[in-house]
């Protein structure tokens, strides 16, 4: 047994320190110099001061913003110190009530829009965190986004293409809108 | 299915094949000790440790050495989740994790399991996600490498009665295999936007403010209920968005090369700050195929013969293309139920469609179904998609891919001592057929080998099948279900199957941090891992000791399509008549309410 332990003992704590102290710390100190900005979680800052992350979606609900993935996490949607998803099953009622309940509210907020909604405007994200929408979502909003701020719809629509991205490489994932910095270009843009 | 999804998965397999070749060659070299720039450092790291190099054991005394690593390493992960709170690098001030979930916790990860009944960000410290939870990551890695190169020198030795020394092959798999790709996919994706930082977690103010109902709660913080039952709560609001940081992108990169699964955050690769890019989350996928692809090259190589590396490979890649499509094409489909309410489920330019409930629109229904293909398929278990809010047969992918034995590429090592395992069976079945001694690989396969092989296929049905009864004839099982009616039982069956198999993923919906699921799991996952590693060792010590016969007319060959044809057949058909019935109680009955209305 001793002829075990010696070499166990000794040999964990080594590879230890190497994968789990000399290796995370190694990886910072590089990623620290080479990509400071994403190794710091992709801040925005306005003023100097952090007003959100472009890889973290938030809460919106004013109509003359748009609006982005249901999140399910708790207590409050977009809490990013408890990612979740809503984990609920295809059959499940609670499902069905809570879309109900999305539909109603975006309908509520722009009842001369009769096109159907976007998948993804009235499911919960994986995350609870999702900083994207669909390309379809985000056209679906615009009319309510022009009309609640008094902007033509084309200029509306403008900044949609602005801040839409393709699929990566052309290949890789799904085209898709950043909510918060299509919001903060909204909010920044002139009459 | 649509063609950007044909698209992404034939693109996935190029590259995977393309880079399964020099990377077998290299991990063959690497744990046969031919990688001289190396020699140096492992001979000093070797006599500091008290290691002899040049001494074999047999497979009892490497067993045994396996065991007493891999359970210092569950005192270890246990110890540091319990002391984190004294514990430095803990800017959160988490407190010390609960025994019962520590132990759940110090179990998965050593196994290679890394089912997490708790949500990341809000339970552990710095420290003990990369002291205690990265370690494991490599070292449960290590050990799944060792054991399978254990299996191959006794198929590719004759008369021998070592297998191999496991200090050295544990250190050569961790220093030479994992530790260089776990650099180079860190930065990577550090460059893409997963954090990797010690700082405290970032407050923000956020644009609009958020209105929210908070739940009441009594004086030692356990929410309060009225007489119904129903949550008492307060209206409130906030502009604050508290953002998680910490060391992710190297823990990132062990956990998917390692086939661990186990997410520094509780929504795992969808969370963005773990996979914030399609690009990354196609290299996180690759990344789990990586290793137990490439070592199907390494195995051919060792026996000498790379066609048998390459049957074993086609097997496994014909499986996994059909469940891939299966997945892929089940989730476009989309849930009929939102497309009564008038949701638009179509996929366009404009959008993914399909069923999004769970899913994140960077990754849309392609990258998300072909994911938790992969992750099952492997023993890996990340997610970037909630598997509970699949479709039922688009979640019965997953379930019957881990219940197959995970040898579908399967685990780091896993995988493949899991599919020789079944090619031992497969020649034992053609044996019958024609009425000769099977043999494979110039090796009598006889009653000892088949005894062993039983074993290592049964074991996890077993633990499956009786752990799902035990949970649901117990109140403290029924009630971690979320979901009403089959899924609920879905719920129970995808988490036995996911512990006993070592995978890790979840229909996480199931309330399973309680002390009921912690002990039950935690069973399951140790003897789910060990029950099988131990009897594949006892067969690389039976195999070493055996006379090489040599080919003779009436030997079958292992490396042509016919014997492909008959290795899927045997996984196919002892998975089928394990979990048929149990898979029909489930995923089956949801179908057909879904569909046809009930």
């Amino acid at each position: 047994m001793k002829s075990l332990l010696r070499p166990a003992i000794s040999l964990f704590v080594l590879l230890s320190a190497l994968t789990g102290i000399a290796y995370p710390l190694a990886v910072t100190g590089v990623a620290r110099v080479a990509f400071p900005e994403q190794a710091a979680g992709s801040l925005i800052l306005q003023d100097g001061k952090p007003v959100g992350s472009r890889l973290i979606g938030q809460n919106f609900s004013d109509p003359a913003h748009f609006w982005g993935r249901p999140s399910a996490t708790a207590p409050q949607p977009y809490n990013a110190a408890a990612s979740s998803g809503s984990n609920q099953g295809p059959l499940n009622p609670a499902l069905a009530d809570a879309v109900k309940a999305r539909i109603a509210a975006l309908r509520a907020a722009d009842p001369a829009n009769q096109a159907p909604i976007p998948a993804d405007l009235v499911t919960a994200s994986a995350s609870g965190l999702d900083p994207h929408i669909s390309p379809a979502a985000a056209v679906w909003q615009a009319g309510r986004v022009a009309k609640a701020r008094g902007l033509p719809e084309t200029e509306v629509a403008k900044l949609i293409d602005a801040h839409t991205a393709g699929r990566q490489w052309g290949v890789f994932g799904e085209p898709r809108v950043n909510v918060l910095e299509l919001n903060l270009a909204l909010d920044a843009h002139k009459n | 299915m649509t063609s950007h999804a044909w698209l992404l998965l034939g693109l996935f397999l190029v590259v995977l094949l393309l880079a399964a070749k020099p990377l077998g060659i290299y991990i063959a070299n690497a744990m046969e000790g031919r990688l001289r720039v190396g020699r140096p450092l492992e001979n000093f790291v070797f006599r500091l440790c008290g290691v002899r190099a040049d001494e074999e054991t047999g497979w009892l005394r490497y067993a045994l050495a396996l065991l007493v690593f891999n359970a210092l390493g569950v005192v270890t992960v246990y110890g540091l989740q319990r002391l984190q709170a004294v514990l430095p690098l803990n800017p959160q001030q988490m407190a010390a994790v609960t025994p019962d979930s520590a132990f759940n916790t110090a179990v998965s990860f050593v196994t290679n399991t890394n089912w997490q009944g708790y949500g990341g960000e809000s339970t552990m410290g710095y420290l003990v996600q990369m002291l205690g939870l990265g370690v494991q990551n490599f070292l449960s890695a290590a050990t799944g490498i060792a054991v399978v190169f254990a299996l191959i020198r006794g198929i590719a030795r004759h008369s021998a009665t070592t297998v191999g020394n496991a200090w050295v092959d544990l250190t050569r798999a961790t220093v030479w295999v994992l530790l260089p790709l776990s650099v180079l996919m860190a930065l990577f994706l550090a460059g893409q936007g997963v954090i990797q930082n010690f700082s405290p977690y970032q407050d923000v103010t956020t644009v609009e403010t958020t209105h929210y109902d908070a739940p009441r709660l009594d004086a030692s913080g356990q929410p309060l209920k009225d007489d119904k039952g129903n949550a008492l709560t307060d209206p409130a609001e906030t502009r604050v968005q508290t953002l998680p940081m910490g060391p992710v992108a190297s823990q990132e990169a062990i956990k998917m090369l390692g086939t661990n699964g186990g997410g520094f955050f509780n929504a795992n690769s969808a969370h963005p700050y773990e996979n914030p890019t399609p690009l990354t989350d196609f290299v996180q996928m690759l990344a789990i195929f990586l290793i137990p692809a490439a070592l199907c090259i390494s195995f051919g190589r060792v026996v000498g013969d790379s066609r048998q590396g390459w049957a074993v490979l086609a097997a496994m890649t014909l499986m996994f293309v059909l469940a891939a499509w299966a997945a892929m094409s089940f989730e476009q489909q989309g849930n009929p139920q939102l497309a009564a309410l008038g949701v638009d489920q179509s996929a366009s330019t404009l959008q993914a469609g399909g069923n999004m409930e769970g899913k994140e629109a960077r990754f849309g229904i392609a990258d998300s179904a072909l994911f938790a293909t992969i992750t099952t398929a492997a023993s890996c278990g990340a997610v970037n998609a909630m598997h509970d809010s699949f479709t039922p047969l688009g979640g019965l992918v997953p379930l019957i891919n881990m219940q197959l034995g995970e040898v579908v590429f399967g685990g780091v090592g896993t995988g493949l001592y899991g599919m020789l395992v079944f090619a031992i069976l497969a020649v034992f079945i053609a044996g019958l057929m024609i009425g000769r001694t099977p043999e494979y690989l110039g090796k009598k396969i006889e009653a000892y080998e088949m005894k062993m092989s039983s074993i290592a296929i049964l074991v996890t049905p077993l633990l499956v099948l009786l752990g799902t009864a035990v949970a649901v004839m117990a109140e403290a099982g029924r009630a971690g279900i979320a979901n009403p009616g089959a899924h609920g039982f879905s719920e129970i069956l995808y988490a036995l199957t996911s512990a006993a198999n070592n995978n890790g993923s979840a229909f996480a919906g199931l309330s399973a941090n309680t002390p009921f699921y912690n002990v039950l799991l935690a069973i399951a996952m140790w003897f789910g891992r060990f029950g099988v590693i131990v009897p594949v060792l006892a067969m690389a010590g039976s195999l070493a000791a055996k006379k090489r016969i040599p080919t003779g007319a009436g030997t079958m060959p292992t490396h042509g399509p016919l014997f492909v044809t008959l290795l899927i057949g045997t996984v196919l058909l002892v998975g089928l008549l394990n979990y048929v019935p149990a898979l029909a109680l489930g995923p089956i009955v949801e179908h057909l309410m879904l569909w046809l209305g009930a």
